[in-house]
């Protein structure tokens, strides 16, 4: 097929066999000049894309942040520095942050802490919200999965799964159960056929538990929220 | 029409059916297999392809005479690269969730052969108007394989089209469709019908052939 | 190459001892299987036979389609869509839809066989190929097991069985695990006597150990089953899985209990041995036994499913060309074999 094709493509100006020996810098210069366009053309649609871009992101982890802190409508990123949760607006990419959300009138509603471990398929990522002061989840959110379609997907897809995390106590930690057997405040109804992608959740949720709840300041210590941030310096800060 | 209109025509006609870069060459597998999950990433992924190959086409016959032959291919791929690029930016701003969708596979654009190959093979060896249209041609054929694709698959494996459900909520999906191996065996299937179409169409034409003969 | 030369005999595979025709291979297959059958309809009731049916007549269907198109295509007559079509509907759940039993019967004889050229030429165990796909496509109805028959008796039909083309069954059907998927995740070990008898949940034709096993006596009795196959594949599990069960005997059952479980028993002796899709040498044999019977043992241990045959024999299914070309005899007075 491709044979037939390369006689149709040379129906038309024939190039010539022989084409006479350029001089190596004449090469360079062509090559260097290609490069150079196309550097200048790809430097001025990544200025034009890029505000939008980063306004989409802003607003994807806005969206997802609300979701799992219900009440909050302003968040404000902190990071982990020194023995300190503290708000930044550093963007550095090695420190893992996490987002406090804050209701209409500047109260602390919760963290939204984002965690990530092995699936069934692939690496999943969520971000779940933790209300410190009654030591619940209250609402999870599952950013990046490939978890088989149709299955291991409930586990964003199944309302009744993810409402499982809408009032979930973490103490002593979160387990999994078989589903419509959920009788404590700390388990997890399991999604039938599903049983190892609603474990990996817990198991994600409990994990990253570990990490950050000996990080976070007793309730009612919350860092408040910075009024200097207004709505937009705040959205661009909060993109990595 | 006179002849040069003709030509055109021709240059274009023939990337669709005749010389289909995806059921005849079958050249493009890699995003022809991966992003046909459904119909909307299939027509993301066609407008991307079109975008580049027409774009690159343009550029490669416009500069054949300035282009050394012994670093053709090197420029060649610049070219590309740069609408690539250009393209990936692009749907990362105006469709996130599709860009989402497309990953790895939109960067990839660049090592599709059927476009190299419409350059090395096409391109710089025409006009510009006969290599663009011959462009638009293999672009539009690989369009049409990646939405018949992503269609079929989208439909069964989803019960929807274009994310409008077709059947209701007692459709049962048929998971394979979306996964991987849905796409190996729908294009299989599909490059099945098609032989078979084109051997029954000739066989047709020579039983006209003998018919004429005989009777004349 | 139109003419034939008359000292040489090309044949496909299944190769057959002499007096022995395929048919006759088939059928004795079939009588084999129908003690399995019917009790089959004994555990799961009526709408056992109308997935068996569906399957077999997707199975069938489809071979005379494209069978009608060649010239001489009188393949159907020699009773191997039916012995396929059987097969896959023995490894199927009692409660699946009609059609989906009937799309799986269609899959396994147009992917499994025709697509490769007919019979002899499948590099797959055709049946094992309809129910990969079946697997694939449908998660959910291929993993949910109806309970033995409860007062209906005879008569059942559980309701998803009768689900129109393309749609869901639409009531939420009373499941009941199998003494795989409660080992594994539950830690829950099923008596030895009901594994033998058959009274579990699983697929239809796999429950019941004991008429498995009697029916493959029968076929080495005929001989039409190398024996070699299944012995290798039941001695490999029974070893490896005592040696898992002595590491940690609540995650991994006991060898008696990996053996009379799942398809094990269905599957090695009947899906397996398929004359096709396995080795003609002897030491061929005790290779793809062993090949089997370990990657079963790992599936079940440390994969995401419960049940592992239908993999392990199609993996070791593509291994088979390779294994016949290592383990052809040497031919006497020359040097290496192979060469």
């Amino acid at each position: 097929m491709t044979a037939e094709s390369e006689t149709v493509g040379s129906a038309g100006p024939q190039m010539p066999e022989i084409v006479p020996e350029s001089p190596t810098i004449r090469l360079v210069v062509t090559l260097a000049l290609a490069g150079l366009i196309s550097g200048i053309a790809i430097m001025g649609i990544y200025e034009v894309t890029l505000p939008t871009i980063t306004a989409n992101k802003a607003r994807v982890l806005r969206e997802g942040v609300f979701k799992v802190l219900p009440g909050a409508n302003r968040l404000q990123k902190l990071i982990y520095v020194d023995g300190d949760l503290a708000p930044t607006a550093d963007t550095r990419k090695d420190e893992q942050p996490i987002y406090a959300g804050y209701d209409m009138d500047g109260s602390f509603v919760g963290y939204a802490i984002p965690g990530a471990g092995p699936g069934f398929q692939d690496t999943i990522g969520l971000l779940y919200g933790f209300k410190p002061n009654t030591r619940q989840v209250i609402g999870m959110e599952v950013l990046e999965s490939k978890e088989t379609p149709g299955l291991g997907d409930k586990i964003y897809k199944d309302a009744e799964f993810v409402a499982n995390f809408r009032q979930l106590s973490i103490e002593p930690e979160i387990v999994t159960v078989k589903k419509g057997k959920k009788s404590a405040a700390n388990e997890v109804d399991a999604i039938t056929g599903a049983t190892i992608s609603s474990k990996a959740i817990v198991r994600i949720i409990n994990e990253t538990n570990d990490i950050w709840l000996s990080r976070l300041p007793e309730p009612g210590a919350e860092p408040p929220l910075l009024e200097v941030q207004t709505e937009a310096a705040e959205s661009a800060k909060t993109v990595d | 029409m006179d002849k040069t209109q003709n030509q055109a025509y021709e240059e274009f006609i023939k990337g669709i059916w005749r010389e289909n870069p995806v059921f005849v060459q079958v050249l493009g597998m890699c995003p022809m297999l991966a992003v046909t999950n459904s119909a909307i990433n299939a027509f993301a992924m066609g407008g991307a392809t079109f975008f580049v190959l027409v774009g690159s086409s343009f550029l490669v016959a416009s500069f054949k005479n300035l282009i050394r032959k012994q670093v053709r291919i090197s420029s060649f791929i610049i070219i590309i690269a740069t609408f690539v690029t250009v393209a990936d930016y692009t749907l990362e701003a105006l469709v996130p969730t599709v860009h989402k969708e497309l990953g790895a596979f939109i960067p990839l654009i660049v090592a599709n052969c059927m476009i190299l190959g419409r350059q090395e093979a096409f391109a710089s060896k025409n006009t510009i108007s006969m290599a663009v249209m011959d462009a638009i041609g293999m672009a539009a054929g690989f369009m049409l394989a990646l939405l018949t694709l992503g269609s079929v698959r989208e439909i069964l494996g989803n019960g929807s089209l274009f994310g409008v459900d077709l059947f209701g909520p007692d459709f049962e999906p048929w998971i394979i469709m979306i996964l991987p191996p849905g796409g190996f065996l729908t294009l299989g299937l599909i490059l099945l019908v098609f032989n078979w179409f084109t051997v029954k169409k000739a066989q047709f034409i020579d039983k006209v052939a003998a018919a004429e003969r005989s009777s004349s | 190459m139109t003419e034939k030369d008359p000292n040489l005999l090309l044949q496909h595979a299944p190769l057959l001892q002499q007096g022995m025709t395929t048919p006759q291979a088939m059928r004795d297959v079939l009588y084999a299987l129908l003690p399995v059958t019917l009790a089959a309809v004994w555990f799961f009731g009526l709408g056992a036979i109308l997935v068996l049916l569906a399957s077999i007549a997707g199975a069938a269907l489809t071979e005379w389609t494209f069978a009608s198109q060649e010239k001489g295509g009188e393949s159907l007559l020699d009773g191997t869509a039916l012995l396929t079509g059987l097969l896959l509907g023995l490894t199927l759940p009692p409660g699946l839809p009609l059609w989906m039993a009937f799309l799986g019967g269609a899959v396994s004889i147009g992917l499994g066989k025709v697509i490769w050229g007919g019979l002899g030429h499948n590099l797959f165990n055709p049946a094992l190929v309809g129910r990969a796909f079946l697997l694939a496509t449908f998660p959910i109805a291929m993993t949910t097991w109806a309970p033995l028959t409860g007062a209906d008796g005879f008569f059942t039909v559980q309701p998803s069985n009768l689900a129109l083309p393309f749609m869901q069954s639409g009531t939420d059907a009373v499941t009941s695990a199998t003494p795989l998927g409660l080992m594994k995740f539950e830690q829950q070990s099923t008596p030895l006597v009901n594994l033998i008898i058959g009274n579990t949940a699983g697929s239809l034709g796999e429950t019941s150990g004991l008429l498995l096993i009697a029916g493959g006596i029968y076929l080495w009795m005929r001989r039409d089953l190398d024996w070699r196959i299944p012995v290798s594949i039941l001695i490999t599990v029974m070893i490896f899985s005592a040696i898992l069960d002595m590491v940690d005997s609540t995650r991994f059952p006991d060898p008696l209990f990996s053996v009379f479980s799942g398809g094990m028993l269905l599957g090695s002796i009947y899906m397996a041995t398929d004359p096709v899709t396995s080795p003609i040498t002897p030491k061929g044999a005790w290779i793809f036994g062993v090949g089997v019977g370990l990657l079963v043992v790992l599936i079940r241990a440390f994969g995401g499913l419960p049940e592992g045959m239908m993999y392990s024999i199609l993996l070791m299914n593509a291994a088979t060309p390779l294994i016949d070309r290592y383990t052809q005899p040497r031919v006497f007075g020359r040097g290496k074999a192979l060469t």
